[in-house]
C-alpha cells in the first residue's frame, strides 16, 4: 500500500522541480488566504483609498490647485497608489507569518524539505502578490477620480514591483522577532505609518525647508514614492538613479537578513 | 540499514536547561519503536532535532544515512513527523492541510491529490475532507496528523504521543493502522504516554530519562529484566483477612480480592495449590500494571534515587 520513497528524486518528482513546487504551493496557500480573508485584505484598501480620494483630492484638493504641474489629484494617486502597496505587502506577510508560528503551522514548512531561502521567497511572493492586487484596485478607484498617463512604465515596475518586494521583507523580520500580537502591529502603527506620510505621497518636498528637505531624504520610502510618481508623471524629487539603487540593495540585503534569520532559526527553531 | 542514528546529541537551551546529555540511538530499517520517558525527559527535543523544528547543541543526527547537517532535504524527505501538539491551519480544509503538505514535499497537485483520497480513505476522514480542520474532534485532528505526515509517503514516520486524548476505540483503531504501516515496510519510532501501547506494538525500545538514554535494547529482553510481576487473583468469596503462604507476599485489596507477587523462581501453580489447600478459590486473574510500566517506574524511580532527587510523578 505504501510505496517506499527514500529521496526526493524517489518520490516520483525530479530533483530540483521539487522547489518550483514547493514555492508554488507556498504562493497558492498564500494567494488563497488573501482571497478567503477578502473582506480583511481587499476592501479595507480600497474603503480608505476611496475617502483619500474625496477628501484630499476632490475636497481639499480643488482648493490647492496645482503640484508638480498637475493637478493635486493626479499628483496624490500615485503616492497613494504606493502607500496601499506598502501597508499590504508588509501587512500581509507579516500577518501571515507571524500567524503561522502563532498557530504553529509553520512547522509543516520547516519539516519540508525546502530551502529557507525558498521559503523566504515564497512568503514575499505572496506579499507580492497582495501588494500588487491591491495596487490595483486603488489604481482602478484612482480612474474613477482622475486620468492617469504613464510616462515610463519601465519605472512604475520596476518601482513598485521593488517596494513591494521591500516592504514583505520588512513583514518578514518582524514576523520572526514578534512574540505577540501587539509587536506585529507596532511597526505598521508607530514607524510604517508616520514614515509614509512624511515620504512625500501628499506633497512634494520642494515645498519644504531646507533642513525639512534634509530630514524627509533619510526616509527611504520617499525614494519609492518619487520612483513610482516618475513614472506616471515624469518628474520626480529626488535622483532617479539613486532612488532604484537604493531599492535593489536594500531588497538584497533583506532578503539576505530573512534568510540568515531562517537558518538560525530565529524565532521558529528555538 | 538504520533508519535512525543518533550520536552524541545535545541540546542546551538558551536558559541554561540541558534538555539532551549526548544521547546515542540506533533504530533499524524496519523497526516498530518506542520512545518512552516521564515529561522533560528530552523525547519531544530529540525528535524535534530530528525533523529540524530544533536546533541542536552538538552531535549528529542521520535519516537513513542521511546526515542532517550536510545532506537535510535528503533526510527530510525520508521522514514523516506527528508532532505532539495539533500544528495545522484550523482555517484550512482538511483536504487543502494534506495537498499543501504534499506540495511542500514537492509532489504535483495531481498525484497529491489522488494520495490525499488513498490517506482520508485510509484513517476514515474521507466524508470529512471539505470540513474545515478546527470543526474536526480530536481524534480525527490526531488522524489528519497522521495523514498529513503520511502523504509523502515516508520511510521513517515519527509520532510524538499519537494517541493522547483519544478515547480507547480511536486508539485501538490507530494500533491497528499502524501496525499494518509498519507490516508494509515503514520504519516507526513511536513515543506515548500508554505503556501498554509500546508494550503491544513495539519491537525496540529506549528509555530517556533526564537527557540520557538509560535502556535501550530488545522490548522482550527489557521486559525479562523484570524479575517478578503482580497478579490481581479475583475470588469466589472476598476475604477479609490475608492468608499466610510461606513465600509468598500476599496483599488484600479493598474489594476483598487478593494481590501476589511472583517472582521468575515461582510459579502461579503453587500459589493456586496453597490457596486451594486454605479452601480459597480463584475465578480469574490479571496482571495489576502493565509490566512495562512497571519496570519503567524502577529504572526512573532508580535513577532518582541515585541522584537523590524526589521521585517524580512519571508518564512516558
Amino acid at each position: 500500500m505504501i510505496a517506499q520513497v527514500g529521496t526526493v528524486a524517489a518520490n516520483g518528482v525530479k530533483r530540483g522541480g521539487h522547489r518550483w513546487v514547493g514555492f508554488r504551493t507556498i504562493v497558492i496557500r498564500e494567494f488563497s488566504r488573501i482571497t478567503r480573508i477578502w473582506a480583511q485584505t481587499l476592501v479595507p484598501p480600497a474603503i480608505t483609498a476611496t475617502l483619500y480620494f474625496v477628501i484630499f483630492g476632490s475636497l481639499i484638493g480643488r482648493r490647492i490647485g496645482e503640484m508638480g504641474g498637475v493637478s493635486y489629484m493626479q499628483y496624490i494617486a500615485p503616492g497613494l497608489i504606493m502607500m496601499a502597496v506598502i501597508t499590504n505587502s508588509y501587512g500581509n506577510v507579516v500577518s501571515s507569518f507571524f500567524g503561522a508560528k502563532f498557530g504553529r503551522h509553520i512547522e509543516e514548512l520547516l519539516v519540508a524539505p525546502l530551502p529557507n531561502w525558498l521559503i523566504v521567497a515564497g512568503y514575499v511572493a505572496g506579499g507580492l502578490v497582495r501588494g500588487l492586487l491591491v495596487g490595483l484596485v486603488v489604481t482602478v478607484i484612482a480612474l474613477f477620480f482622475t486620468r492617469l498617463h504613464v510616462e515610463h512604465l519601465g519605472a512604475v515596475t520596476a518601482a513598485v514591483l521593488l517596494t513591494a518586494v521591500i516592504f514583505s521583507l520588512l513583514g518578514f523580520i518582524n514576523a520572526v522577532f514578534a512574540k505577540n500580537f501587539d509587536q506585529i502591529s507596532f511597526v505598521p502603527t508607530f514607524i510604517l505609518t508616520p514614515m509614509t506620510y512624511l515620504g512625500g505621497v501628499f506633497y512634494s518636498i520642494a515645498m519644504l525647508p531646507d533642513w525639512a528637505q534634509a530630514v524627509s531624504k533619510a526616509n527611504p520610502i520617499l525614494y519609492m514614492v518619487n520612483a513610482f510618481r516618475y513614472g506616471f508623471l515624469g518628474h520626480s524629487d529626488v535622483n532617479l538613479g539613486l532612488s532604484f539603487t537604493l531599492m535593489v540593495v536594500a531588497a538584497a540585503l533583506l532578503f539576505g537578513v530573512c534568510v540568515w534569520l531562517m537558518e538560525k532559526g530565529t524565532g521558529t527553531r528555538e | 540499514m538504520q533508519a535512525l542514528s543518533l550520536r552524541k546529541l545535545t541540546k542546551t537551551y538558551r536558559n541554561g536547561v540541558q534538555a539532551l546529555k549526548g544521547i546515542d540511538l540506533d533504530v533499524e530499517q524496519g523497526d516498530f519503536f518506542a520512545l518512552l520517558g516521564p515529561n522533560g525527559a528530552g523525547k519531544t527535543t530529540a525528535i524535534g532535532i530530528i525533523a529540524s523544528l530544533v536546533n541542536k547543541t552538538s552531535g549528529r543526527a542521520l535519516v537513513f544515512g542521511h546526515d542532517t547537517d550536510t545532506d537535510l532535504e535528503a533526510a527530510k524527505a525520508c521522514l514523516g513527523l506527528v508532532p505532539q501538539e495539533i500544528n495545522f491551519n484550523q482555517f484550512e480544509k482538511v483536504s487543502t492541510i494534506l495537498v499543501n503538505q504534499a506540495g511542500f514535499y514537492g509532489i504535483p497537485r495531481r498525484v497529491a491529490k489522488e494520495r490525499m483520497e488513498v490517506w482520508l480513505n485510509r484513517l476514515q476522514l474521507w466524508e470529512k475532507r471539505d470540513a474545515v480542520s478546527r470543526t474536526l474532534s480530536g481524534g480525527m485532528k490526531r488522524r489528519l496528523m497522521i495523514a498529513r505526515a503520511l502523504i509523502h509517503e515516508p520511510r521513517l514516520l515519527i509520532l510524538d504521543e499519537p494517541t493522547a486524548g483519544v478515547d480507547i476505540e480511536v486508539r485501538r483503531s490507530m494500533w491497528e493502522f499502524l501496525r499494518q504501516l509498519n507490516e508494509d515496510g515503514t520504519t516507526i519510532i513511536l513515543t506515548t504516554h500508554y505503556l501498554e501501547e509500546a508494550e503491544n506494538l513495539c519491537r525496540h525500545i529506549a528509555i530517556i530519562d533526564e537527557g540520557r538514554i538509560i535502556e535501550h535494547d530488545r522490548m522482550a529482553t527489557v521486559l525479562r529484566k523484570l524479575h517478578s510481576e503482580v497478579f490481581v487473583l479475583n475470588l469466589r468469596q472476598p476475604l477479609e483477612a490475608v492468608p499466610e503462604l510461606p513465600g509468598y507476599a500476599l496483599r488484600l485489596t479493598a474489594d476483598g480480592s487478593v494481590e501476589v507477587e511472583v517472582t521468575k523462581s515461582q510459579n502461579l501453580n503453587d500459589i493456586f495449590a496453597a490457596l486451594s489447600a486454605c479452601g480459597i478459590e480463584v475465578v480469574s486473574m490479571r496482571n495489576k500494571a502493565n509490566r512495562l510500566e512497571e519496570l519503567f517506574m524502577r529504572l526512573v524511580e532508580g535513577r532518582d534515587a541515585e541522584t537523590g532527587l524526589v521521585k517524580r510523578a512519571v508518564s512516558a
